[in-house]
């Protein structure tokens, strides 16, 4: 019998097993999950993120059904594989959930994310900053004489390095949506 | 059915018409409509508590024991809050439980009202699903909706918040026949893909087991049933969690007894050494598994849950089939006999004769006294002195809990109530009210430890009060055992507060709410007091004096294997030197 040997003493045995689970690699995921709009729906998802320790790295959520009372929540989330499964099931079994899908597995996504941008500068460094906003497509959307606020749409790393480029210029504040994204094809 | 009436009355309607007989509650000022309500009908009983704490292990008790929703109704503020235990405890087990709460009226939510409290926010993650209503229009159908969840799926407990001034308004009521439940369907029938697969797996397997769980018991009684011929007609051997006891008799062939921390070592060692596990309705609680990584490394791992979320959650399993228990055994069967009954004769019959191996380390056997009742013992002659009666068992939680799962032998599901997930020092008192309201002719006791048991002795006035004669059997070792245990093995025997002091004299503590009392503590009375307490037409508070450093074994101390197992040093010694998987 392999009975185990404990010394008096030891604390090194804890109540709670803490293992090594997430030994696989983490990836980004993007899920779209529709949900019923109800009261309470996005606290839902929320705590299940919180309460079960997921992580979010972007969430956008917003009625896109109003006589079907359907919303879409987009969730940008990281983990492995196992992880990932669990997120979706677990999504799966809130009531209000009607549909789980993982747009980074299931099919090839579009996704998007809008920008605000403000930037105070003059002289050199304001009109570099209209320079590099028409290469990456960005519009002005108000100005001062010493500020512009930019408007961006693209992918979430398109709007990082305008965000690079932007930041020595005078970036003062930013304002993100979080990705939205939809499977391309039918 | 429509017609017009108050939010109140549509409660109490709709628990009729959803073919509720009892509820367990408590007053307060923002339920008052409904219990005006229910003063002013006949058809439904209140069983009026002493904590919400209580009414909620009340209900699970009911619920339980009875295959059917449990019904709570309490007061806004510290009325929800104190719900919440039960409520989280109903979660862990998957009981399906319907709790109305007061809220205050909708023009002062968010004021910081009298008595207010953010029920919806604090019972969120600790229901199925909740539902504040606002409008008195949609007050039915949530209830029946509520009902629907409930019950459907993997089992719950939700709540429904109730607005003072919902209660009092005038809508339409719409019976249960007309509410939209078609959101909610979860899959109840497995993937006969998926069963087939398991039958070859079946045919095949050298080293099966069955791995029963909870899910069995909430599948209903045709699942156990489809069980006993499954597991008959293979002639496999089976264990089950701590939740899944009775599924299966105690007294069948191929039982093993319990599994996990401190299931029998036959049970364990075949869950470790096994090439086919067959999980039905189990959730590879830690418990369970003990450490992950080396759990049963050379099985083949077919799981059957109706909640996805449990499968792969835990363990990676090899086999995946999401359906309720009863529809997929039911498959099941019909694909074996179909293929011809076939199971591997000559490897099973391997297997057992390795499993009466690792039976014969008795790994149950304690040195018994004379001068001492050893809990083990009084647990032993409780069993043998209630066996063939119409008996209900419920626990609290501890080491009591642990020998009672050991000790007593379960014949059929739906009797044996304790608090699996959550741990609840509590449950059990209450618990066994609510199963006495709702089998008031059997003998249903509950196994504490005196630790346990006065975290919610208030309810002794329930118990007296709707005649209830509930038999408490109090395993007293003065300490809370388990911790205490603990602490032996693990903290260098530095018992921190882990002693019950200033103790009640029980036996007067019994008179007082007119209980009979009864003491023992000498193992020649043993047999008589029991007989006495169950004998006795009234609820008894049994105060068993037992040998108070006693460990709970066989053990498998947290983050160790199932081949890694503490035995008691009397077990340990018959099992000598013994091969392990």
């Amino acid at each position: 019998m392999a009975a185990l040997n404990i010394k008096k003493g030891s604390t090194s045995h804890s109540a709670y097993d803490l293992r090594d689970f997430h030994s696989d690699i983490e990836r980004s995921h993007t899920l779209a999950v529709i949900v019923e709009n109800e009261p309470g729906v996005l606290a839902r998802v929320i705590g299940l993120f919180s309460g079960r320790g997921y992580n979010i790295d972007s969430l956008t959520v917003a009625e896109i059904d109003h006589k079907g009372h359907r919303s879409r929540i987009t969730i940008v989330t990281r983990g492995t594989e196992a992880v990932i499964e669990q997120i979706r099931a677990q999504l799966g079994r809130i009531v209000p959930v009607h549909e789980v899908h993982d747009l980074t597995t299931e099919a090839k996504a579009v996704e998007r994310e809008l920008a605000l941008f403000k930037v105070t500068a003059t002289g050199e460094k304001r009109v570099e900053s209209l320079r590099l906003a028409d290469i990456f497509r960005a519009s002005v959307v108000d100005s001062t004489l010493e500020s512009f606020i930019f408007e961006i749409t693209g992918t979430s790393e398109k709007i990082d390095a305008f965000a690079e480029l932007m930041r020595p210029l005078g970036l003062v504040d930013v304002a993100r949506t979080g990705v939205a994204a939809l499977a391309r094809g039918v | 059915m429509s017609r017009q009436m108050t939010g109140a009355e549509m409660v109490v309607q709709a628990l009729k018409d959803q073919g509720v007989d009892t509820i367990f509650g408590y007053p307060g000022g923002a339920v008052l409509p409904i219990y005006d309500a229910i003063f002013q009908q006949n058809d439904i009983r209140h069983i009026l508590v002493r904590h919400e704490q209580a009414a909620v292990h009340m209900a699970e008790g009911y619920a339980r024991s009875t295959g059917k929703p449990g019904v709570v109704l309490v007061t806004s503020g510290p009325g929800a809050t104190n719900a919440v235990t039960g409520l989280t405890d109903a979660l862990m087990d998957s009981i399906p439980l319907v709790v109305f709460s007061g809220q205050v009226p909708t023009f002062m939510i968010g004021t910081d009202g009298f008595q207010e409290a953010d029920t919806i926010g604090i019972t969120r993650p600790c229901t199925k699903h909740n539902w504040l209503v606002k409008d008195p229009a949609k007050l039915s159908e949530t209830i029946h909706q509520a009902f629907h969840v409930a019950t459907s799926g993997r089992p719950g407990p939700v709540l429904i918040d109730l607005p003072k001034d919902v209660q009092f308004a005038t809508g339409q009521y719409t019976g249960p026949k007309l509410a939209r439940v078609d959101h909610y369907q979860p899959k109840v029938k497995g993937d006969i893909e998926a069963i087939t697969k398991l039958v070859e797996l079946i045919e095949k397997a050298e080293r099966p087991i069955f791995y029963t769980g909870g899910g069995v018991i909430n599948s209903g009684p045709g699942a156990s049933q489809l069980l006993r011929e499954l597991v008959d007609a293979t002639g496999f051997p089976i264990t089950s969690t701590l939740m899944g006891l009775g599924a299966y008799p105690a007294s069948g062939k191929g039982w093993l007894g319990m599994l996990g921390m401190h299931g029998l070592y036959e049970a364990n060692l075949a869950m470790h050494g096994c090439d086919l596990m067959i999980n039905l309705g189990a959730r590879f609680d830690d418990r369970i598994t003990g450490r992950v990584a080396d759990f049963s490394p050379h099985s083949t791992k077919a799981h059957v849950d109706i909640d996805a979320s449990s499968i792969n959650k835990i363990i990676t399993v090899d086999l995946p089939i999401v359906g309720d228990i009863g529809h997929v055994l039911e498959d099941l069967l019909k694909v074996w006999k179909a293929r011809g009954r076939k199971v591997n004769k000559e490897g099973l019959a391997n297997w057992w004769g390795r499993i009466d191996e690792w039976k014969k380390v008795r790994c149950l056997a304690y040195t018994n006294s004379d001068a001492i009742i050893k809990p083990q013992y009084a647990l032993e002659r409780l069993d043998a002195l209630t066996r063939g009666r119409n008996r209900y068992i419920t626990t609290e939680v501890g080491q009591h809990q642990m020998w009672a799962a050991q000790y007593l032998g379960f014949e059929a599901p739906n009797r044996w109530m304790t608090s699996g997930g959550l741990g609840t020092m509590g449950y059990g008192f209450p618990a066994s009210i609510g199963v006495q309201i709702a089998h008031p002719d059997a003998l249903v006791i509950n196994i504490a430890g005196e630790a346990s048991w006065l975290m919610n002795m208030q309810e002794m006035g329930t118990a007296t009060q709707f005649r209830t004669p509930v038999k408490q059997f109090i395993l007293n070792n003065e300490r809370l055992g388990m911790v205490r245990q603990w602490q032996d093995l693990l903290h260098g025997g530095r018992y921190s507060q882990s002693w019950s002091e200033s103790l009640p004299d029980f036996v007067k503590l019994a008179e007082s709410f007119g209980w009979k009392g009864i003491i023992c503590r000498d193992p020649k009375e043993l047999d008589d007091a029991i007989m006495e307490m169950i004998d006795y037409d009234g609820p008894v508070l049994f105060d068993c004096l037992v040998e108070k450093h006693e460990n709970c074994f066989p053990m498998i101390p947290s983050g160790k294997p199932h081949n890694e197992m503490l035995l008691s040093a009397d077990a340990a010694a018959f099992a000598g030197g013994a091969a392990l998987v």
